[in-house]
C-alpha cells in the first residue's frame, strides 16, 4: 500500500459501521442509468412471476393495506458514500413471498425504465428486505425510486432497485442490468465486492 | 503525474502517464484512491477527460470547498507524484463510433467531463456522426474546456450551444439561463431523428435534462445519465 505525498484525509466518526473504501454523507446522492420514470399510482403494481405457479400482482391500494413496517437502516453506494441511519417504511419482501411458492433460488427485480437487478432470493428474505414506499416520513421522491423501491441494505444499493414493479424468480442466477456492465454478481459491501472480479 | 492545466480558478485537468494502460472507451472512469500516512483511505470516482486515442489519461476535477479529495487533487498534487487508481470503469455511459448517433451530450459544470472524451474520440477516429452539444456553465470564465470547444464548434459535424445560468458578457450571443423544454428542443434534435442522448452533471441538473427530454417525446431507453452528486450548476 503507497501513501499518497500529502494526503492526510478525514477520519469516519464510527468506522466499525463504515464499509471499507466508504465515506459518510449528510446528502443523499442519486445514481441511476437513465431518466426518472414517473408511473401514476393507478397503473402501479408489485408482480412476482416466474418459477411459480401462478404470477401473483398487488395493486397501490392491496400493497398499502399490508403489514408495514418503520425501520432505520444504514445504506452503502458502490460510488463510495454510505448513509447512517435512514428511516424506511414499507412492506417486509417476507409477506409477499410467503403467499407464493417457490422452488427458485434467485430473483431478478424488475423496474419501470428497464433497469433489473439480481440477488438470492435468501438474501431477500428473513426481514432483510423490503418495498419501500416512505423515506423520513414522506413519499418517495420519483428520483429516489418513488413510487416505491426496493430495499436490500445488506448489498450496495444498486441492488435495491428503484421504481420497482416486480420479482421474477428463477432456478438459474441471471445478472441484472449493472451486474452485466461489470459490477459484482453480488455486492456485499464489507467484502468490498463493487466490480466483477473483486 | 505529468501535468495540470487549469481550466477554471477552481478547476483542473491532470494528466497522467499510466503504465501498462488497457485503454478505455470515451465516457468510462476511473476510482481515485488516497491513502494516509497512517494506512486510512479513502476513494472517490472521476470520469476519464481524455479520449481513447489521447497520449496521457486525463482527469478534470472541481474543487469543492469542504471536500476531502477534490481539494487534494486540485491544490496538492504535482507533476512527479504518483496516484492510485482502478479502471476503467462503467459500460452503459460510453459511446464508441460505432454505436452511432445523432449524438445530443448535454452537460452541466463538471460533467462535461466525459463528454469531452466522446468529443475527443469522435474528432480522433474522424466520426460521420452529427454531433450537438449543449454545455451550461454558471459564467463563461467557469466554463471549462472553452478554447477546446470553440475549436470544435468550427467543425461541419459538431454543433455547440452554451447557456449561461448566472452571469453572461454584455455581448453574449449564446443562451442565458438554466436548461429547460425549450433549450433542449432548440438545441437538440427532433425526436423523430432518434438521438442517442448523453446527460452528465450534478443530480438535479441531469434530472432536470432527462425529464425535459422526455416530456418531448425521447425514447426514455436511448437517453444515457451520468450524476455527478452535489447541486447547482
Ligand atoms: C461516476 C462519477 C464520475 C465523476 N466524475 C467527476 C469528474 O470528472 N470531475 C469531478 O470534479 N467530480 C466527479 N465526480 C464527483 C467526485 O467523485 C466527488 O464526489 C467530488 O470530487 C467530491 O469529492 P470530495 O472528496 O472533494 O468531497 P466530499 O468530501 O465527498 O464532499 C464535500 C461536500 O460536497 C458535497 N458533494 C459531494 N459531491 C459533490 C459534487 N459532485 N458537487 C457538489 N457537491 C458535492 C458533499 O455532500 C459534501 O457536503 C464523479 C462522481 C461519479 C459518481
Amino acid at each position: 500500500m503507497a501513501v499518497t505525498r500529502g494526503f492526510v484525509g478525514r477520519r469516519a466518526a464510527d468506522s466499525s459501521r463504515v464499509p471499507p473504501g466508504q465515506y459518510v454523507t449528510k446528502g443523499f446522492p442519486v445514481l441511476s442509468a437513465g431518466p426518472t420514470p414517473y408511473t401514476p399510482l393507478d397503473a402501479w403494481d408489485f408482480t412476482i412471476r416466474g418459477a411459480v405457479e401462478h404470477p401473483v400482482s398487488w395493486s397501490w391500494t392491496e400493497f398499502q393495506e399490508l403489514p408495514r413496517q418503520k425501520f432505520t437502516v444504514d445504506i452503502h453506494c458502490v460510488t463510495k458514500w454510505t448513509k447512517l441511519d435512514v428511516p424506511w417504511s414499507g412492506v417486509s419482501l417476507d409477506t409477499f413471498l410467503d403467499t407464493v411458492p417457490t422452488q427458485a433460488a434467485y430473483a431478478l427485480a424488475f423496474s419501470d425504465g428497464g433497469y433489473t437487478t439480481n440477488v438470492p432470493l435468501a438474501d431477500l428474505r428473513g426481514g432483510k428486505a423490503w418495498v419501500v414506499d416512505e423515506y423520513d416520513g414522506r413519499p418517495l421522491d420519483p428520483e429516489h425510486g418513488g413510487p416505491a423501491r426496493l430495499l436490500v441494505p445488506h448489498l450496495y444499493f444498486w441492488k435495491s432497485a428503484k421504481w420497482i414493479r416486480g420479482l421474477d424468480l428463477r432456478t438459474a442466477d441471471q445478472p441484472g442490468f449493472w451486474e452485466m456492465f461489470g459490477y459484482h454478481n453480488y455486492g456485499d459491501p464489507w467484502k468490498e465486492q463493487r466490480y466483477y472480479g473483486d | 503525474m505529468i501535468e495540470t492545466i487549469f481550466e477554471t480558478p477552481r478547476v483542473k485537468t491532470i494528466s497522467l502517464a499510466v503504465p501498462d494502460w488497457p485503454g478505455h472507451r470515451a465516457g468510462q472512469h476511473v476510482d481515485v484512491r488516497l491513502t494516509a500516512p497512517d494506512g486510512y483511505q479513502t476513494q472517490r470516482s472521476y470520469s476519464i477527460a481524455s479520449g481513447p486515442e489521447d497520449q496521457y489519461v486525463s482527469l478534470t476535477v472541481e474543487r469543492l470547498e469542504d471536500g476531502e479529495v477534490s481539494p487534494y487533487l486540485v491544490d496538492e498534487l504535482r507533476p512527479g507524484d504518483e496516484l492510485e487508481f482502478r479502471g476503467p470503469i462503467g459500460g452503459h455511459f460510453v459511446w464508441t463510433d460505432e454505436l452511432g448517433g445523432p449524438l445530443f451530450l448535454v452537460g452541466g459544470g463538471s460533467g462535461l467531463v466525459p463528454l469531452r472524451a466522446m468529443l475527443r474520440h469522435h474528432r480522433a477516429v474522424d466520426s460521420r456522426v452529427p454531433v450537438r452539444v449543449l454545455c451550461s456553465a454558471r459564467s463563461l470564465e467557469l466554463l471549462i474546456y472553452r478554447e477546446e470547444l470553440m475549436k470544435l464548434a468550427a467543425d461541419d459535424l459538431v454543433d455547440i450551444s452554451i447557456t449561461l445560468t448566472r452571469e453572461a458578457p454584455s455581448d453574449w450571443r449564446g443562451y442565458r439561463g438554466r436548461i429547460d423544454p425549450a433549450l433542449l428542443s432548440t438545441t437538440g434534435w427532433a425526436r423523430n431523428k432518434q438521438p442517442l442522448t448523453y446527460i452528465c452533471g450534478p443530480t438535479a441538473f441531469v434530472e432536470t435534462a432527462a425529464a425535459g427530454l422526455v416530456a418531448l417525446g425521447h425514447e426514455p431507453g436511448r437517453i444515457r445519465t451520468e450524476r455527478f452528486g452535489g447541486t447547482g450548476v
